[in-house]
């Protein structure tokens, strides 16, 4: 089959969907391939390069209309859709979700579209996940495009001709984006600290060699796994307790970088104009999610602002273009592996299995249908505890019932124990003299507060507390205390040697108890 | 010397001050604290009572207490952390003695007293002591009353002295752990019981004080007995029964004696250990009867067959696998304390957290020999004991760890009890340490644990045995790790 890639029309756009190297992988899988003249120009790729990788170079026409397959980076215009043939299949970003006028269109052409955002996010397709090899690219450049606008040395240095204070750098947003900037960050000497409303990534944070802020709030626990990866919006309560921390932050962060989105949404406002105010001059923001709206309503999408204070703030939204070599390369690949997976008798014929999931979830067009948006993948996208969503599983109601049954059980049994116990005391109380039950109230309520303060003692301070409990025991010292001065001989000897033993009690049981304790100590 | 009134102010704060420091063991760091409530109590109450009213010979009283001090200063100090559980025991067994002659003691003053009161002395010119004075002073019906408490303080205490003693035999491992018991069983332990009671309606009929003699013998008996029929694996609830036993003992003598203080500490005692065995059994699954009345419940059918080999391990194959972890987890039990491994568990603990892995311990609920005691043992190892964690909060943890390390436990990580409905231990919650990507099994030979049970755990794919006494194998590890 022969694969076409045109040359991005969109301004500004450097990337290109077809390497030299990439065309030579797809020769293996018996393609052939047709690119514009100058598609590669900007990312540095020459016409002549891929003449020597064998692909031919023809004019966009050629490509548009001889092509079985069409790769593309950005989405296509409409003049490029209105091109587009029956049995072709365009492979490309697409945005199904805010482009149904276009996908309307290319249903409408007979041709099959392959949407590269919707690559589902499963281990098998991460070779063609170019949204994670783009943001990899972003965060990396954000960092870049922060030192280049930042006016000191990302690592702290002592020189002969002054202290230089390390920079501090935030950054909002915990994706592969984000994470590729921690790295980037880190490794220029940076103090890097990270947030993410998904706690479990804490842990991805601190390997990448940040530190992950915690916040002070109990109900952090977003299952992410639900979501397919991707940050779910949180709770106004929570979102009130970052933003406090973030603003509590401001003063000291020479650098911020935001990327945090929720898929199919405004970008949630995390950086406030005042927390802008609060930095110090000369500060960056870089904003990566200016394209939807920004992390920080300052931001002005495609352009680099400075404020009154003079915080720098950028909202570029090419920054994979920016670093368009790399970016082609890697994009280049995942449409390869896209390629190597429609084809799989590697004899250069494309299949387009609605079975798979992969394809069938990035497939928005097929044989004159809209096949967006996909079903639920098979298989989940990130293995959760299985075992921590069985208990959810319960709704309110079956879990009100389950409490209801469980209060009723308890108070049933609480209510039966009282009453055999109310009438035990009643038949004691009717028969034994007064002098007996005064005592036996005071048996009864000790009882009852033994009970009461056993159960809070810790699990690991069980054996202090049989310790403890045997020293305490050894009060039956007074009792022999009570009857050594009798005039029996016999009495005196008993009582001296039940003295005895039992300071042996108390003695050697508060001391052990001590060297117990003594030894718990904290990491 | 005091009055009454300040005596039982005194009395009062003890009791309260041993409320306290039973409550501190909430959490380690104001454990540290409760400790000096129960010494400052137990202090206050016996220098309350020795300057109190009706007390004499202070002269043997104080030889008797710091010649017992002494002994007890000695003991507690030189005992190893591992011998804790005898030593508990062992001291368990004092209450219990002292129960039982204090019982004998009240029995013989209330003839003494009744005769004096009978023969027409004055009670002026008796000279009594502060019990004799109470005795003095009862009816017929308290009388009653006061022989029921005599005999219930001896019959718990006698239990308790001879029950302690085999418990600390078998924790000590001078008598053997195995369950024993003589021709008739549960029978005999049931006729002697009756034999007490026998005894207990004659004396409370006026049959004299040999009865009581018997009394002890036989409920000395019946607590050997006991005892002797309950497996070293129980141990646990054992020792936390004798404790509970020790203090109803307390109580009874308390009520013997009319007196409150003995009575609130007693309760406390009591039902503290009457807590812990019900924690402990419900740790097992196990209901406390069976337990006690020992030998596990029976089995249905028989048990699942085990499927494939043991395989060995060195200690390079394990330091490798450990310097490729990131996340570990160790489960410590009962063999851990046998070797005294547990310093080098430390050590190990220690230098694979300074290479940046995750290290934390499981602690099964009946882990060791008595409640807590593998907190105690690493505690004392200085593991930090943030990172010792309980059954519940770490059991959803093993998928996500590289690798377990069980040492020296066998029952509380067996697969069976989840998998095999015929097993003896079957529901009983267990570590799931099986669900870790390796785990590694440091065992001294292919015998089965404690409860003679086979464990599947050491058949699985991923385990791997590193056989051998635990200290030496972990010491022979620790050369691998640097």
């Amino acid at each position: 089959m022969l694969i076409g890639t045109p040359k991005e029309l969109f301004e500004g756009e450097r990337r290109v969907a077809l390497t030299p190297d990439s065309a030579r992988a797809l020769a293996k899988l018996g393609h052939s391939a047709i690119v514009e003249s100058g598609a590669g120009d900007a990312a540095g790729f020459n016409d002549e390069a891929y003449r020597e990788a064998g692909v031919e170079v023809g004019s966009a026409a050629d490509v548009w209309s001889r092509a079985d397959v069409v790769t593309k980076v950005r989405p296509p215009k409409t003049d490029e859709v209105s091109q587009l043939h029956d049995g072709q299949l365009l492979i490309s970003f697409f945005n199904p979700a805010g482009n149904a006028e276009l996908m309307e269109q290319a249903r409408g052409t007979g041709a099959s579209v392959i949407a590269m955002e919707m690559v589902p996010r499963i281990s098998r397709a991460q070779k063609m996940d170019a949204l994670s090899s783009m943001a990899n690219i972003a965060g990396y450049r954000a960092v870049i495009e922060a030192g280049n606008n930042f006016g000191r040395f990302f690592t702290g240095q002592v020189t002969a001709a002054g202290k230089v204070p390390p920079a501090k750098v935030l950054v909002i947003g915990a994706g592969v984006a984000g994470l590729a900037a921690i790295g980037t960050a880190t490794s220029l000497g940076a103090i890097t600290y990270a947030f993410d409303v998904r706690p479990e990534v804490a842990e991805q944070i601190e390997s990448m060699g940040a530190q992950f802020v915690y916040l002070d709030f109990e109900e952090t626990s977003q299952n992410s796994a639900a979501t397919g990866g991707y940050a779910a919006p949180s709770s106004p309560e929570f979102r009130e307790k970052q933003l406090d921390k973030f603003r509590e932050m401001a003063p000291d962060i020479d650098i911020v970088i935001c990327t945090a989105l929720i898929p199919n949404r405004e970008a949630p406002e995390l950086w406030t104009p005042d927390m802008v105010e609060a930095m110090k001059p000369g500060s960056v923001i870089i904003d990566l999610a200016a394209e939807r709206g920004g992390n920080c309503k300052l931001t002005v999408p495609d352009e680099k602002i400075v404020t009154d204070n003079g915080v720098t703030i950028v909202g570029y939204t090419d920054f994979p273009s920016r670093m368009a070599a790399q970016a082609s390369t890697l994009y280049s690949n995942n449409i390869r592996h896209m390629l190597t997976d429609l084809t799989p008798e590697k004899d250069g014929t494309i299949v387009v299995n609605m079975e798979d999931d992969v394809i069938r979830g990035s497939t928005v067009a097929h044989k004159g249908e809209i096949t967006w948006p996909p079903p639920p993948p098979k298989i989940n996208a990130i293995a959760a505890a299985p075992k921590k969503e069985k208990p959810r599983e319960l709704t309110v109601e079956e879990k009100r019932a389950q409490e209801v049954a469980a209060f009723r059980a308890a108070t049933k049994s609480q209510v039966g124990l009282l009453l055999v116990g109310g009438l035990l005391m009643a038949i004691v109380g009717a028969y034994a003299p007064a002098s007996f039950m005064q005592h036996f109230i005071v048996f009864a309520l000790a009882c009852f507060i033994g009970f009461q303060v056993i159960w809070g003692v810790a699990h690991s301070l069980h054996t202090p507390l049989m310790a403890v409990t045997n020293a305490i025991s050894g009060i039956v010292i007074v009792g022999a205390l009570l009857q050594i001065g009798s005039g029996s001989y016999l009495v005196v000897l008993l009582s001296v040697i039940s003295v005895l033993i039992a300071s042996i009690n108390i003695v050697g049981g508060f001391l052990v108890t001590r060297r117990m304790l003594a030894m718990f100590q904290k990491s | 010397m005091m009055s009454i009134g300040i005596q039982s102010a005194a009395y009062i704060a003890a009791s309260i001050l041993f409320i306290l420091s039973l409550g501190g063991l909430k959490n380690q760091e104001s454990a540290k604290r409760a400790i000096w409530y129960g010494i400052v109590g137990m202090a206050l109450a016996v220098f309350a009572t020795v300057f109190g009213p009706g007390v004499q010979n202070l002269f043997l009283i104080l030889l008797a207490i710091a010649v017992g001090s002494l002994a007890g200063y000695y003991i507690a100090a030189k005992v190893q952390m591992t011998d804790m559980p005898q030593l508990v025991a062992a001291l368990h067994s004092f209450v219990g003695l002292a129960a039982v002659f204090i019982g004998l003691n009240a029995d013989i003053m209330l003839s003494g007293v009744t005769a004096m009161r009978d023969s027409g002395v004055s009670l002026a010119d008796a000279d009594l002591t502060g019990f004799g004075e109470l005795l003095w002073h009862k009816n017929s019906v308290e009388v009653a009353i006061l022989k029921v408490e005599v005999f219930l303080g001896i019959f718990i205490g006698a239990i308790t002295f001879t029950g302690s003693v085999v418990a600390f035999g078998k924790l000590a491992g001078r008598i053997s752990g195995a369950p024993k018991k003589l021709p008739g069983g549960h029978m005999l332990n049931a006729g002697t019981l009756a034999l007490c009671v026998i005894l207990g309606l004659m004396y409370f009929n006026g049959a004299g004080i040999w009865t009581m003699f018997l009394v002890t013998l036989i409920a000395g008996f019946i607590g050997w007995h006991l005892i002797m029929g309950i497996g070293g694996a129980d141990m646990p609830v054992v020792v936390s029964m004798l404790n509970s036993y020790s203090g109803w003992a307390a109580a009874a003598i308390g009520f013997t004696l009319g007196n409150d203080l003995l009575i609130v500490t007693g309760a406390l005692v009591g039902s503290s250990g009457a807590i812990l065995s019900y924690i402990m059994c419900r740790a097992m699954n196990r209901k406390f009867v069976s337990v006690i009345l020992g030998g596990f419940g029976g089995t249905t059918g028989p048990a699942m067959a085990v499927e494939g080999e043991q395989i060995a391990i060195d200690a390079d194959g394990v330091a490798a696998a450990l310097e490729d972890a990131d996340s570990i987890i160790i489960i410590p039990g009962y063999g851990m304390a046998v070797a005294q491994a547990q310093q080098s568990v430390s050590e190990l603990t220690k230098r694979l957290r300074a290479k940046g892995k995750e290290v934390r311990f499981a602690i099964h609920p009946v882990a060791g020999r008595l409640p807590g005691h593998m907190n105690v043992l690493l505690a004392e190892a200085r593991v930090p004991y943030d990172i010792v964690l309980e059954m519940d909060e770490i059991n959803d943890d093993f998928p996500k760890t590289d690798v377990a390390i069980v040492i020296g436990s066998n029952d509380i990580v067996n697969p069976a009890a989840q998998d095999d409905p015929n097993s003896p231990i079957a529901g009983m919650p267990v570590l799931e340490c099986w669900k870790a990507k390796q785990v590694f099994v440091s065992k001294r030979g292919q015998g089965t644990g404690y409860s003679g049970i086979e464990n599947p755990l050491f058949y699985k794919e991923n385990t791997r045995m590193f056989y051998g006494d635990a200290k030496k194998s972990l010491d022979e590890l620790l050369t691998k790790i640097s």
